[in-house]
């Protein structure tokens, strides 16, 4: 049976596996090249996961305990495309992130700055017909790691996507504009390709910005297009 | 083409806050579920040859009849219901983790050739830009030989992607995955 896979990425758009500013990566990166694996009727299939237990708060993550959390509230929405522009309509957004103070909460971040009893940090929903999703959260603090000396993360939220098929899954980081710390880092600089690097920061956003509330952020997010006709063997 | 897909990132050190701690899936079978049950049990070991501590580990698989539960899965199979082929879990400070499952079926695989049973991998964590993507098959089965995901593996690095059963437990089973260097797993570029 053929199937109509997915294309693949433009050159420079995604990182390399290995990246030695990134440290951890000469550890954990393979040294041997992968093997091309043509799409199979195992790669353009996908999950579909999670639809039926996404809570009323999950797109809020300001509401999600009995107090508000501390921080500057923002909005961040956007919409899903494929690379031809076609909305993924209904598919799972899953985010994470560090609290205005830039800590996790999470047993491994061990990092002098305050929790908030207020604010865990986790988020998800559901694309709607026309690819849109909409979070209500703080914005994170930037936060310190050990990757070299007096290195600080800039302040990003992490984004889990799954799209259509197995082939399309999506993990990445939005980072916010003006960031002095977005050039200097290990993780988003190991994107070879600049333009592709900058969308990666959200576009602040007055069309979304609520008066005396909230700042509004943009961020679209692009996941692979399908190719045109069935892959021959 | 008129966008380019967005970059991956890596899903970092805290990945269980987003998508572990309340959206764990360890048992993918429910009572339902047909087909040979089965615990496949996954460690992950870093180039130092060391337990990766902090990634998860997401799979994708057929049902037992070799069917994906997905609309683009147009085989004439029976669909089960029950079974929504998806699971993740983080490892633990051993690097490993255990699925409850049921044994895929084989899936058309292009032209006319079949797949033999095998389950998709992905790793997530820490030190990955991008996830990790890997196929677990299974050690001995008649169909590994004209599989032809199998045949783009050089010979001697085909025994990297066979999970190996317990002789002491039936329906046990365990595969290794050792991200770098001696002994590295095959990972595919999809």
């Amino acid at each position: 049976m053929n199937v109509r896979g997915y294309r693949r990425p433009e050159a420079g758009t995604q990182p390399d596996y290995l990246y030695p500013p990134y440290r951890a990566t000469t550890l954990r990166a393979p040294s041997q090249p992968l093997i091309l694996l043509p799409h199979t009727l195992s790669e353009i299939t996908g999950p579909v996961y999670g639809h039926q237990e996404i809570r009323e708060t999950d797109n809020d993550l300001t509401r999600q305990h009995a107090g508000e959390p501390q921080g500057e509230r923002i909005v961040v929405s956007g919409r899903v495309l494929d690379e031809d522009a076609r909305p993924i309509a209904n598919t799972l957004i899953e985010v994470w992130q560090a609290n205005a103070a830039g800590r996790y909460m999470h047993h491994n971040d061990n990092h002098p700055a305050p929790l908030d009893p207020n604010f865990t940090g986790a988020g998800r929903t559901l694309t709607d017909a026309e690819g849109r999703y909409r979070f209500v959260t703080i914005k994170p603090g930037a936060y310190p790691w050990r990757n070299h000396d007096n290195a600080w993360r800039p302040a990003h939220i992490h984004f889990s996507l799954f799209g259509n098929a197995y082939a399309t899954r999506l993990v990445t980081q939005m980072y916010f504009p003006g960031d002095p710390l977005f050039p200097i880092d290990p993780v988003s600089q190991s994107i070879p390709d600049a333009k592709a690097r900058e969308r990666l920061i959200a576009i602040f956003d007055l069309a979304t910005t609520q008066p005396e509330w909230a700042l509004g952020f943009r961020f679209d997010i692009v996941l692979r297009g399908r190719e045109s006709t069935p892959f021959e063997t | 083409l008129k966008l380019n897909a967005t970059s991956s990132q890596t899903a970092g050190p805290y990945v269980h806050l987003g998508l572990t701690e309340e959206r764990s899936v360890a048992c993918l079978a429910g009572e339902m579920t047909k087909g040979e049950r089965l615990r496949l049990r996954c460690s992950i070991f870093d180039g130092d040859g060391v337990p990766a501590p902090d990634a998860i580990i997401e799979i994708w698989q057929a049902n037992s009849f070799g069917k994906y539960a997905h609309p683009d899965d147009t085989q004439e199979k029976p669909a089960d219901p029950s079974f929504s082929g998806f699971g993740r879990l983080p490892v633990g400070e051993d690097g490993t983790c255990t699925f409850e499952t049921v044994k895929p079926g084989s899936v058309a695989g292009p032209g006319t050739s079949v797949q033999a049973p095998h389950l998709n991998v992905a790793i997530l964590s820490r030190g990955l830009l991008k996830r990790l993507a890997t196929r677990v098959y299974f050690a001995g089965e008649p169909g590994n030989g004209t599989d032809p995901v199998l045949a783009l593996v050089p010979v001697q690095r085909r025994e990297t992607l066979m999970a190996h059963s317990d002789p002491s437990r039936s329906g046990d089973w365990y595969f290794e995955i050792r991200l770098r260097g001696e002994g590295e797993t095959v990972f595919f570029d999809i």
